[in-house]
């Protein structure tokens, strides 16, 4: 790590200088799978073009395929050309490429998991990489434990050791309750250390964090009014406007609360409603996080204040498409559903009294993903109510994708009328007013990784806070173990998630 | 789209933004006013290096130069939309008008947002006091684009005032950060260092300056033939951190108890360095204090042409 030595030709106001990270070798599981070759490889390509890549580095692939170093040179190089954000380079590969190993093996392969450790040996010599490691598994949650078991088993991580250091890359999803998830945190956590554990969220970048932070913390004008004396309450969603495509075996059995309430809706919420951090040191920011997730809880009434749905077939975009059931590879009496929606109350001053609504759903009329703080109604209307009949409340909206930005509605005069009164959009776009193309949320993510940059991953306790949240719900509709509602395909969702809201007097926004 | 306005005023300029603006339907999410002085034979070059500036930094782009008429006028140029996200906006100054060019860019800077001047080729002798360097908190020369870059560079150093930099600077800060990160483990202490560049090369001289006031230690400055710097050395007391860049873009690195490496080195394009310099825009200690150093060296006028 750098910052146990005074380095003199670093200062802290010197702003230009990156922070490159120290010699290491890059351990890829999945390096074959589709997350891999659109995203992982291009990112660790646009890294090294942008200078960020320590010159000690290796890139070392695990994987079925019967492949050599130059087969997967070659599989690197396709990748990289066809999906990195940055113009293709000669020498800028020619450096990559000298650090590429391939390791041909199973999950449970013992001979396999040996050739790794030579492979590792033998980079840390040439390439200078020291013996630090980062074991990067992008792999269906089924192989986690193979994996790490492999790790364990052929010593290929020292616990202990700081330098060198060992670290561990996992996706989501952590667990499919609070008890796989404590599970799974255990076996994790008898290879490696708790803090070189990097859980990744791929759908909520660092750099949107920060913009959040910083929107809510670096101005006067929002945080006034960030409580339940302005905020009706609060809607976050993501939608999709795609089906569950090639990942049936995934999705089946998981559905939409596990795939993405649980991570991604429920940090979107705590980030949102949590206290100002002392400061955006990783433990300070964690401290705010849990405190919120712990204050937060599931709906007393989960009869009414929850809904699941699942796609029927129907017309999406001008497009025919199947139902849910109909989807190659599930079953056809599935009960998993493709549209969760439910209630979070927060037990504390600022928000008691304060629904935040959270729903996550496939096969939307559109790809959005939004936080709406919606406001209170103004104390009186000193107009005609016809003047105000096109008015509706003030919203602050987050918009996280596409087009991230914040969007502020408000009633305005129609211009030229005695006093109509009608709902505008003041719009910002961090696209517009920022670099057009910001680095890739995975291109942060490794960086941090490779740099032992932990505060924006959740760690264990957040995880299990959010299970905390989730299960009674997930218990609840088990238990109905009756077929979620159909919701057409290309609409936004069942009509159980309308009256939800319709319950205590509100509509979903149309995002 | 691309309107082009001859003989016309600020006013004519403003009323012809509004007027395309409202036909776009676009808003305006501009984060600064960029004004560039540049050499008629050169406007292409730069307006393209500003294009790809601005995709990174939506902004005013205003582009002054000299026209050839007689008569006294300004042309106006004004590019919106399509793969422009702010605004480029090429003034052409005729005649005596050229004499007076800020009077007719201080009504087109946007309000309340920073201004920045850049002068592509040689810039003014004291860009703070230049007329429209006065307009700008920020004054961005490059000593590679005169005749003479090692007395331009050290001229520079010899006035330096806030809100000042140089394209020379921002040239070295891949070479800066592979340097930094050697020393991010500890390698013991440096001793001695030396740079070798071709003879003329303001980089490589001002790369010097910063080692020398970072480490405190001599650094020397070895000319040979190039291109651009082609060696650093750090002696420290384990041993040498090194690293040679031969053509220009794949470099080599090696240091005590690591193996050689190859790294990518590229010599870095001017809309690279714009780019890059727009990201920075509060006050830069460092160069300051590096400027200070290479004023302070009184063997540099070797290097400058006439010598």
């Amino acid at each position: 790590m750098t910052d146990s030595v005074t380095n003199p030709l670093r200062d802290a106001t010197d702003r230009r200088l990156p922070r490159v990270p120290g010699p290491c070798a890059l351990v890829m599981f999945g390096v074959t799978g589709d997350l891999a070759q659109k995203k992982l490889l291009p990112a660790i390509y646009d890294l090294a073009n942008r200078g960020l890549l320590p010159p000690g580095f290796a890139l070392v692939g695990y994987g079925r395929r019967d492949w050599d170093t130059e087969q997967f040179t070659d599989y690197v190089s396709e990748s990289v050309k066809a999906h990195a954000r940055t113009p293709f380079r000669a020498e800028v590969f020619r450096q990559l490429a000298e650090g590429l190993r391939f390791v041909s093996g199973a999950f449970d392969s013992a001979e396999g998991f040996e050739a790794l450790r030579s492979t590792l040996t033998e980079v840390d010599a040439a390439q200078g990489t020291e013996g630090n490691h980062v074991f990067y598994l992008s792999i269906p949650p089924a192989g986690f434990d193979q994996v790490i078991e492999q790790l364990r088993r052929h010593s290929l991580v020292d616990k202990t050791s700081t330098r060198p250091w060992s670290r561990v890359v996992i996706e989501k999803p952590f667990g499919h309750d609070l008890a796989s998830a404590r599970e799974l945190e255990q076996r994790v956590s008898s290879v490696f250390n708790s803090n070189d554990v990097f859980r990744i969220d791929h759908y909520l970048g660092k750099e949107t964090v920060q913009n959040l932070l910083a929107l809510r913390f670096a101005n006067q004008l929002f945080e006034s009014i960030w409580n339940r004396n302005y905020v009706s309450h609060v809607q976050i969603t993501m939608a999709e406007d795609i089906g569950i495509g090639g990942r049936a075996g995934y999705y089946d059995g998981i559905g939409a609360a596990r795939d993405v309430i649980q991570n991604h809706l429920l940090q979107l919420l705590a980030l949102v409603a949590m206290e100002e951090p002392t400061s955006f040191e990783a433990g300070n920011l964690r401290a705010e996080k849990e405190k919120l997730l712990a204050a937060a809880r599931a709906p007393r009434s989960l009869k009414s204040h929850t809904a699941r749905g699942q796609y029927t077939a129907g017309w999406a975009g001008g497009e025919r498409v199947k139902g849910y059931l109909q989807e190659d590879g599930i079953p056809h009496d599935s009960q998993t559903e493709t549209y969760a929606a439910f209630r979070v109350d927060i037990d504390n001053r600022r928000w008691a009294g304060v629904p935040f609504y959270l729903r996550a759903a496939k096969r939307m009329p559109r790809r959005v993903t939004e936080v709406a703080l919606m406001m209170q109604p103004a104390p009186h209307l000193p107009f005609h109510l016809n003047d105000t009949e096109q008015l509706g409340a003030n919203a602050l909206v987050l918009r996280i994708q596409p087009d991230e930005g914040v969007a502020l509605r408000f009633g305005a005069k129609v211009p030229a009328t005695p006093m109509e009164i009608r709902d505008v959009t003041m719009d910002f776009n961090y696209g517009t007013s920022f670099a057009e193309s910001s680095p890739e949320a995975y291109e942060r993510l490794i960086l941090d990784v490779m740099l032992g940059d932990p505060p924006l991953f959740p760690q264990h306790t957040e995880v299990e806070l959010s299970w905390k949240i989730l299960d009674p719900i997930l218990d609840y509709w088990a238990d109905k173990n009756t077929q979620p509602e159909g919701y057409a395909a290309g609409t936004w969702g069942p009509p159980s998630g309308k009256t939800m809201l319709e319950r205590d007097g509100f509509v979903w926004r149309r995002p | 789209m691309i309107t082009t306005i001859k003989g016309t005023t600020s006013a004519g300029v403003q009323t012809a933004i509004s007027e395309i603006r409202h036909n776009l339907g676009a808003g305006s999410g501009m984060v600064f006013t960029l004004l560039v002085v540049a050499d008629a034979a050169d406007v292409d070059e730069v307006r393209d290096a500003c294009l790809e500036a601005g995709r990174e930094h939506p902004s005013r782009i205003i582009i002054a130069t000299d026209g050839s008429s007689r008569s006294d006028r300004m042309d106006a140029e004004i590019q919106i939309g399509q793969d422009v996200p702010g605004e480029v906006i090429t003034l052409k100054f005729h005649g005596e008008v050229a004499q007076h060019k800020a009077s007719a860019l201080l009504p087109l800077l946007l309000p309340d947002s920073p201004v920045i001047a850049w002068w592509p080729g040689a810039g003014p002798a004291h860009p703070s006091t230049d007329d429209i360097g006065v307009l700008a908190s920020r004054r961005i020369t490059d000593a590679m684009g005169s005749e003479d870059p090692v007395a331009a560079l050290v001229e520079r150093a010899c006035c330096l005032a806030p809100g000042d930099t140089d394209l020379t600077w921002t040239r070295l800060t891949p070479w800066r950060a592979l340097l930094a990160s050697a020393l991010d483990r500890p390698r013991g202490t440096v001793l001695s260092g030396s740079v070798h560049a071709d003879a003329h090369n303001a980089p490589g001289l001002l790369l010097a300056a910063w080692l020398r006031s970072r480490l405190g230690v001599d650094v020397t400055f070895d000319a040979n033939a190039g291109p651009g710097i082609s060696q650093v050395t750090l002696t420290t007391d384990e041993g040498e951190v090194r690293v040679t860049r031969t053509d220009g873009k794949m470099a080599t690195f090696s240091a005590p108890d690591s193996p050689t490496l190859a790294v990518a080195l590229r010599r870095r394009e001017v809309p690279a360095l714009i780019t890059e310099e727009l990201r920075v825009l509060e006050s830069d200690h460092v160069f300051t204090a590096t400027m200070a150093e290479l004023a302070s060296d009184d063997s540099l006028t070797q290097f400058t042409s006439g010598s």
